[in-house]
């Protein structure tokens, strides 16, 4: 039932939004990553180690080990939730990963056949200990995901609560499978193992070759597809995504399995460059996870984030880390200083949002 | 195409609903025609909210039954109701304030092009179905604007436009020109008109006299859950109308 268009409209009330009052200009991400600029070229003057390929490397590389989970938790946070069991799931996942590694590639275990050569028969297939072995990690996460999903789509239980319990019981069950002692990467494929996580491309660290990778099918997903689209409505106005039909159910739990998995893939990736999976793993890291996303212009409030932000807010917390430590400052000022950027990055956001 | 058919497009028989010991609804019988306007009215609680959740399948009715367009419907879910033609512009609007008015128009029905196996949102084609509908309202509305940056009557604007985008049978409109602009009100009465002589009923909820007797061809009073009258605009007066609202006068 298209009608004619009688007139085109014209805009003589309304004028255009400037270029530099939207978008990424008028975000809190363009001006933390504008913060960042300036902290580099600080930097850069402080010390003369910082812009060495050695300590590039390393920032690199350690901003990595958040960036992925923060790129979960990201989502989440976009819908309105929050998911404080990264940390817990992160470690969970390593130790499956782990075990289930070091378990099929022993001889004398239960659960496999042996081959006639005295070895196990997976480890007869190069790379199969190791494929089974990282989907076992990333399924354990799947499940806690969609267990915080169904609490808070379908039971309507706060996220706050559901994921707090989650961080706790993932951490717990950590400890039951493994009686506290850590858990190492063994066996034939191990070898593959550290090369996938903590090994380099061309000087590149592979972490921060998945995050890249991760980084931008993100920001795809959220800007390009309807599902992204979805995720940004829930956040805006959960009342009115219902009202338009959208699956508000079915979005949310998946937001909090995407957040599980990315967090079981990053603590595959940490253990790999740690060496082992101990039982405290990542303890409290889904502190350090939400402030990086919440410095780069994530709302906790919903509706308002994206993948940039949240590796800005790693690089940020990762810079400000290096930095005090090149300078010589004491370590245990990191902690305070990142408090007070948390707080000053949402400062400057609402001081902003007042002045439009 | 619609004046000529004579089944109507919406049916109620006996809807009733209670809540609990409390009754919300009683007995109520009306009907709606392809291109018709109807008014319905009441005050605050008489039921004029609880009927259009019902219409909207956001309730299920507990007596009576909704024939749309001559077959018998049961709407568990808004959607529901949706499927078969009917869309609802509510009145605190349901808009995601941090998207822009073209994917609030599209929320829920985006449209996509396919790459291979996946899909991604066509937002050219977004942008200009949006520009081209909001130029039917005459709202100097920009599809790529964010709805939080918008006036009332552009967020109103975005709103209707979304119900345009199916083919709805049955548009209702709840409190449509509460919060808005004399000129918006002039533009969202326009394009109830437009929407009748496209042969789209139009169910208009509203306090605003003045709006109801310019645009309505009939008029329903809610009181206390019932149906009080139910007349052709031009047999009734604003006076009759204010009467049957407040109880001055029991039914008409």
């Amino acid at each position: 039932m298209a009608m004619p268009m009688e007139s085109p409209i014209s805009f003589t009330n309304v004028g255009k939004i400037r270029w530099w009052q939207r978008g990424i200009f008028a975000s809190q991400t363009g001006y933390v990553l504008l913060a960042l600029a300036v902290l580099l070229v600080i930097m850069h003057f402080a010390s003369p180690y910082f812009f060495t390929q050695g300590n590039m490397q390393n920032v690199a590389k350690n901003f990595s080990f958040i960036a992925i989970a923060t790129l979960g938790v990201t989502f989440v946070i976009i819908t309105g939730g929050i998911d404080l069991s990264v940390g817990s799931m992160m470690c969970f996942s390593a130790m499956i990963t782990s075990m289930v590694m070091t378990e099929l590639s022993a001889p004398g275990s239960p659960l496999v056949h042996m081959a006639a050569d005295g070895k196990t028969v997976l480890a007869n297939v190069p790379g199969l200990i190791l494929l089974v072995s990282i989907l076992a990690g990333l399924g354990v996460a799947l499940i806690a995901g969609l267990v915080n999903g169904f609490c808070i789509a379908v039971l309507g239980l706060s996220p706050f609560v559901t994921t707090l319990g989650m961080l706790s019981i993932v951490r717990g069950l950590g400890y039951v499978v493994s009686n506290g002692r850590g858990s190492f990467p063994g066996g034939p494929d191990a070898d593959y193992f550290y090369a996938l996580t903590s090994g380099d491309v061309l000087g590149v660290p592979a972490p921060f070759i998945y995050l890249v990778i991760l980084a931008l099918a993100m920001a795809v997903v959220l800007h390009h597809s309807a599902f992204g689209r979805h995720v940004f409505a829930l956040g805006g106005n959960e009342k009115a995504a219902e009202l338009t039909g959208i699956p508000v159910v079915r979005v949310k739990i998946e937001v909090y399995v995407i957040c599980a998995l990315a967090a079981g893939l990053q603590g595959i990736i940490i253990s790999g460059w740690l060496g082992s999976a101990p039982a405290n793993m990542a303890t409290s890291y889904e502190l350090n996870v939400i402030a990086a996303a919440v410095i780069g212009g994530a709302n906790l409030a919903g509706g308002i984030g994206g993948p940039l932000g949240a590796i800005v807010g790693c690089v940020l917390l990762e810079v400000i880390r290096n930095g005090l430590v090149l300078a010589q400052v004491s370590s245990y000022w990191q902690q305070t200083l990142v408090g007070v950027i948390i707080i000053l990055a949402v400062l400057v956001d609402r001081i902003r949002s007042r002045m439009t | 195409m619609a004046s000529a058919d004579a089944t109507p497009v919406l049916e109620l028989s006996g809807i009733g609903k209670e809540f609990g010991a409390i009754r919300a609804l009683h007995d109520v019988d009306m009907q709606v025609l392809p291109g018709e306007v109807v008014g319905l009215m009441g005050d605050n609680g008489a039921g004029k909210s609880t009927l259009v959740k019902i219409i909207a399948g956001n309730f299920r009715p507990t007596h009576g039954e909704i024939r749309f367009a001559g077959s018998a419907v049961h709407f568990n879910r808004p959607v529901d109701a949706r499927a078969v033609g009917i869309e609802v512009v509510y009145q605190d609007l349901a808009l995601a304030d941090n998207l822009t008015a073209a994917a609030n128009v599209f929320l829920g029905r985006e449209l996509k092009r396919k790459f291979g196996p996946i899909a991604l949102l066509d937002h050219k084609a977004m942008a200009s179905r949006a520009l081209e509908l909001f130029g039917e309202l005459r709202s100097e509305t920009r599809p790529d604007d964010l709805v939080k940056q918008m006036s009332g009557g552009q967020r109103q604007a975005v709103a209707i436009a979304r119900t345009r985008l199916s083919n709805a049978r049955l548009v209702m409109m709840d409190e449509p020109t509460a919060a808005i602009s004399v000129r918006q009100v002039e533009q969202v009465l326009g394009l109830i008109h437009r929407l009748k002589e496209q042969g789209v009923a139009v169910m208009l909820i509203s306090h605003r006299m003045p709006d109801v007797f310019a645009v309505c061809d009939r008029v329903i009073v809610m009181r206390r859950g019932e149906k009080r009258a139910d007349k052709p605009i031009h047999e009734t007066s604003p006076e009759e109308v204010t009467a049957l609202i407040t109880g001055a006068k029991e039914a008409a």
